[in-house]
């Protein structure tokens, strides 16, 4: 399969933006040099944007580009090829009782349920921009990161040799708070490497910040160019086992960051937050961000993803409750 | 489709119910207006909204009576407790209706249902419970013991806030134990008879809040009357001289919130998608019509045109339409009359060299638009830099050093306000003290609340409204 | 030994820490309450009130900006030099006010330990006038008076004599929060006032804090009232001037006014607060 984006060589827009003689103090130098966030305006300007109103045709289009932008999860110890088929199914047909649902744009598992989750959508894999259903794996010690980099890059190069479309890779949260940018960003460019596939390609590297335990806005924004610097082809704010995992506000800000990197570039990345998206309404708030933010381009699938499993429900009980005019109940949509 | 372009998601006026035409409210009832009666129309539609009397100087000559007697038999011989018990009544019958008062306050001033929903009826009801909670205790309201209240309140408020403004005024007055007669703006009357009705309602007793409808002239009649003790007026500064000098000599203690052309300083170190927001925030809320808008940017000249690009994109998602569309950002400007005094000012902006660029709107067919607008490259002597434009109208002007900010801040006869954004905390105290305003709103803009008193400096007015500073504007000290 | 032959004193207008003429060269015969010959003080033109409220406005930065327990201090001193300087004081006062030894001695220590008691509330009337508002939402919240900005004053004008208290319980109250004063002196009983100002020449008080003008009343009053950069208008000893005419041009830029009130006006907090502005600052509160 091919995908449409074309991932950049590791570190190269660092050595763009920041100069060739890229060094720990350059970086540095740059991360600290970014504006501040106020967390109270910012919280503020999220707020606002929740108080959107999204109603009837805006509503119905808002439901299927969430489905559209779902990366379906299943991230458990228990997790097993029959668990990963199902979800699959799900992903391919939400709602058998609407053949018009689309298709979610990946399904997320563990490396190792990669090549369950391929030989269950069959001819159905492949790039969600072409309506396809890509696999995204978490890697690198997911969900804590607390392994050597020799570690990280086999799980890395595992997923990817199992055919995974997509790395979520986690940061060192540690080595980011220790101050230690380097390191974070070096992990990030050799798992960017550890992305390559034989024929020459990358897989899709999304980098997550797990912002619940980077605290503030001010990490958060530090954290997100320094995944771009390092080469993330999507910042992601969190691996779902973090309290608190996707906010409004962290992912406005993430927004915010992309937005800034496209003025600076003339380059899309991608945002995805992931964890503690339950409801449509709250989903649409996000898709409202998404528009206000960085502009409605980026709700497609290479730009925005929804990290999130229970939310896919909630979406199909909207959409009913529209195309039959009356509310419908968690029996009329199936559990995967 | 463009999502951007979100379906229509209009409240329901189904929830007012007007009546065709409405009376004075003196004494507990409603009476005809012996002046001429005139519409108060929808500014989005230019639609007849009701008939409205208007107040001669007899109708407040009534009322003054009603509201003196109203003092003397029931008011002033109520315990604080129980005046603070109605107090109480009112903030929840105003929280009862409030979707009602918001959609009502849309219809009549123009601005977006989400403001008058979010922010001005929320805040009404807060200002009664916060001062009704005070009316036991005004021993501590810094008078010393046994503070007397001052008799009867002639109370004048503007347009932009019709609702909110009343509260400010009747709130601290009938906790202080005054009575009080108020009029309302004549473009924007219904919320205050709406109101009326919610008195009824609280069985306040007749006389200690009397709503005459009127123009500048019922106005004037109110504030000579020599049956007032009392002055409060929210408005122009041209009108605050007039009533400055009209009391002169009298024993009427006065309260005067006027204009504004308040700075908002941004330096190369504020937190800067925050502080687009509060430029956004500080000039196009409620359209401009704000006497504390942000209305000249003073923005650091080393990121002038990184601000005023990332402003520029901010202000091309503004929605402006509808004021009753939950998703209307900007709603219509409350008059023909201030639209025309926006389009002058504008086109002397223009013509005074200054670099016009307007957010592309759709301006609907009927009603009274003005599409956000920011004037850049302004010198500090340009007309658009002085005046009061009372519109969505910025001035952007830039400084190099802080104590440049500072001087060209101060630089205006007004001082009600002023903004400043920078992630530096010992800058911004430093600044705020330099600065010669009344409110000053650190990396954040145009925030209210009834425990934080406000008001201005210079030509900006006297007094304070808010806080225990604005119960003291309805008291004196007692013997 | 023959009785020495003293010298007078010259009594000139305090503007801007100097001691100058009036600009118009005019001067008035100050007599005694028998109508002997005291002294010639100057008589004040529109344009010294001008040069004044110049001064003024140049000394406010410096005086408002000053720390609230550096202003104690100065107020202090100034208690302090005229305790040293009682007996010219006293002696003035006889003279001009045909005061007892006794009156004009209980003026004089009345006047010292106003300064004292307005030198006291620099570093007070912040926190007894100010408050920290508990906002509904994330944000610090505190509202503090501040100095209005160049205070106009008639000062007592008592036919019986209270010049030099009267100057007192009119100008250090305004001077507490930070303001510059012009103030206008009992017209007949201006000696004291001079005095004064050079006590407050020699008591760390920067020139321009407090400007002296000696004169008429009726005659500068109106300049001052209407004069834009004057932000407050003290009338205490207008009352028989035509005040509610001064008033009225006041409104022209919206100035402060208190009121003529007969006598000498009784110390207190009010007056302090008279000639101060509320500030209210917000900022933003989060541990994000």
């Amino acid at each position: 399969m091919t995908m449409q984006h074309t991932a950049l060589a590791p570190a190269e827009r660092a050595v763009r933006v920041l100069g060739g003689d890229l060094t720990e103090r350059s970086l540095r130098l740059h991360l600290e040099g970014l504006s501040g966030v106020d967390a109270v305006g910012l919280e503020q300007r999220a707020a606002g944007l929740g108080t959107r109103s999204i109603k009837t045709s805006s509503k119905a289009w808002a439901l299927d580009t969430i489905i559209k932008l779902t990366d379906l999860t299943t991230l458990e110890g228990a997790d097993t090829p029959g668990k990963v088929r199902s979800l699959v199914a799900k992903g391919l047909n939400p709602d058998p009782s609407d053949p018009s649902t689309p298709r979610v744009a990946a399904v997320c598992v563990y490396g190792d349920m990669v090549p369950a989750a391929i030989d269950a959508l069959g001819a159905a894999h492949g790039d969600p921009d072409a309506g396809l259903v890509s696999v995204a794996a978490v890697a690198t010690a997911f969900p804590s990161g607390r392994a050597s980099l020799p570690v990280k890059l086999a799980d890395t190069r595992d997923a990817v040799a199992n055919g995974a479309d997509d790395i979520d890779m986690v940061i060192d949260r540690g080595a980011f708070l220790a101050g230690d940018y380097g390191t974070v960003f070096e992990q990030i460019v050799a798992v960017k490497e550890a992305c390559r596939r034989d024929d020459g390609g990358f897989a899709h590297l999304k980098v997550i910040l797990e912002t619940g335990e980077l605290t503030t806005y001010d990490n958060v924004r530090r954290a997100s160019w320094l995944a771009i610097l390092a080469g993330a082809d999507f910042i992601k704010t969190s691996t779902g086992k973090v309290t608190p995992a996707a906010t409004l506000p962290v992912t406005l800000l993430m927004l915010e960051v992309v937005r800034d990197w496209y003025r600076l570039t003339g380059e899309r990345i991608g945002v995805k937050p992931a964890g503690g998206i339950r409801s449509s309404k709250d989903a649409i708030k996000y898709v409202v961000t998404v528009a206000e933010t960085a502009g409605e381009q980026w709700l497609q699938p290479h730009l925005f993803r929804f990290g999130a499993s229970s939310l896919l429900n909630d979406v199909l009980l909207q959409r009913q409750k529209i195309s039959t005019g009356h509310y419908s109940g968690p029996d009329y949509v199936t559990i995967d | 489709m463009s999502f951007l372009e979100y379906a229509p998601a209009p409240e329901s006026r189904a929830i007012v119910k007007l009546r065709p035409s409405y009376g004075l409210f003196i004494d507990g009832s409603w009476v005809d207006g012996h002046g001429e009666p005139f519409s108060t129309i929808s500014p989005a539609s230019e639609e007849r909204l009701a008939e409205i009397a208007t107040a001669d100087e007899h109708d407040v000559d009534l009322a003054v009576a009603a509201a003196r007697r109203a003092y003397d038999r029931t008011w002033s011989r109520l315990s604080g407790a129980d005046r603070g018990k109605y107090l109480f009544r009112i903030a929840r019958l105003v929280q009862e209706r409030a979707r009602e008062l918001a959609v009502a306050e849309s219809l009549d001033n123009g601005k977006p249902i989400k403001e008058s929903r979010d922010v001005d009826v929320p805040l009404v009801a807060a200002w009664f419970f916060y001062y009704a909670g005070w009316a036991d205790k005004l021993d501590y309201a810094g008078l010393g013991a046994n503070p007397r209240a001052l008799g009867v309140a002639a109370q004048v408020i503007p347009w932009n806030f019709p609702l909110m403004m009343l509260a400010w005024k009747i709130a601290p007055a009938l906790a202080a134990g005054n009575t009080v007669v108020l009029k309302p703006a004549e473009t924007t009357p219904l919320t205050a008879l709406l109101f009326a009705e919610i008195v009824q309602q609280a069985d306040l007793p007749a006389g200690v809040v009397n709503i005459v409808t009127g123009a500048g002239g019922t106005g004037q009649a109110l504030v000579r009357h020599p049956g007032v003790d009392k002055v409060a007026f929210t408005g122009s500064t041209a009108v605050g001289r007039e009533i400055a000098k009209t009391v002169a000599g009298t024993h009427k203690k006065v309260t005067l919130e006027l204009g504004g052309k308040a700075a908002n300083i941004v330096f190369d170190d504020a937190p800067i998608d925050q502080a687009i927001e509060g430029i956004v925030n500080g000039i196009f809320f409620n359209q401009g019509h704000v006497c504390c808008a942000g209305s000249r940017l003073l923005v650091q000249e080393n990121v002038h045109a990184e601000v005023v690009d990332r402003l520029k994109q901010r202000l091309t998602t503004l929605r402006m339409g509808d004021p009753l569309d939950k998703n209307t950002d900007i709603g219509a400007i409350n008059s023909r009359e201030q639209l025309d005094r926006i389009r002058s000012l504008s086109d002397i902006g223009e013509q005074e060299g200054a670099e016009r660029w307007s957010a592309p709107c759709e301006i609907p067919e009927n009603g009274f638009w003005f599409a956000p607008t920011i004037f850049d490259n302004v010198s500090t002597s340009s007309t658009i830099a002085r005046e009061e434009v009372f519109g969505p109208v910025l001035s952007v002007l830039t400084f190099r050093t802080p104590a440049e900010a500072i001087a060209k801040a101060n630089n205006t006869p007004y001082g009600l306000s002023a903004g400043i954004w920078t992630d530096k905390g010992s800058k911004i105290l430093a600044v705020a003290d330099k600065l010669r305003a009344g409110v000053i709103w650190a990396n954040t803009f145009n925030r209210f609340d009834p425990s934080s008193p406000f008001g201005g400096y210079k030509e900006s007015g006297y007094g304070r409204e808010g806080g225990r500073h604005g119960l003291a504007g309805y008291l004196k000290a007692g013997n | 030994m023959a009785d020495r032959l003293s010298i007078p004193k010259t009594y000139k207008l305090a503007i801007g820490g100097a001691f100058p003429r009036s600009e118009s060269g005019r001067t008035y015969e100050v007599v005694t309450p028998k109508g002997a010959f005291l002294a010639n003080a100057a008589l004040a033109s529109r344009k010294d009130a001008r040069d004044a409220v110049v001064a003024a406005r140049a000394a406010f930065s410096g005086w408002a900006g000053a720390t609230a327990y550096n202003r104690g201090q100065v107020l202090y001193r100034i208690a302090e030099v005229l305790e040293g300087r009682r007996a010219q004081f006293a002696d003035e006062i006889r003279a001009s006010e045909g005061a007892t030894a006794l009156q004009a001695a209980a003026q004089v220590d009345a006047a010292i330990d106003l300064w004292v008691w307005y030198a006291g509330w620099t570093d007070k009337f912040t926190q007894v006038a100010g408050s920290g508002n508990p906002v509904a939402g994330p944000y610090f919240n505190l509202s503090v008076p501040e100095p209005t900005g160049v205070v106009a004053i008639v000062a007592p004008q008592e036919p019986k004599g209270a010049s030099l208290l009267g100057l007192v319980a009119t100008v250090a109250p305004a001077l507490v929060a930070g303001n510059t004063v012009v103030v206008v002196a009992d017209r007949a009983h201006p000696l004291s006032a001079i005095s004064l100002a050079e006590v407050l020449a020699t008591s760390d008080v920067p020139g321009g804090v407090v400007n002296v003008l000696t004169g008429s009343p009726a005659e500068i009053a109106p300049w001052l009232a209407a004069h834009a950069d004057v932000n407050a208008l003290d009338l205490s000893g207008a009352g028989a001037l035509d005040w509610v005419d001064l008033e009225i041009a006041a409104a022209d830029t919206l100035k402060r006014i208190v009121s003529p009130e007969p006598g000498v006006p009784s110390r207190s907090l009010q007056r302090i607060l008279a000639f101060t502005e509320t500030k209210t600052v917000w900022h933003t509160k989060s541990l994000l």
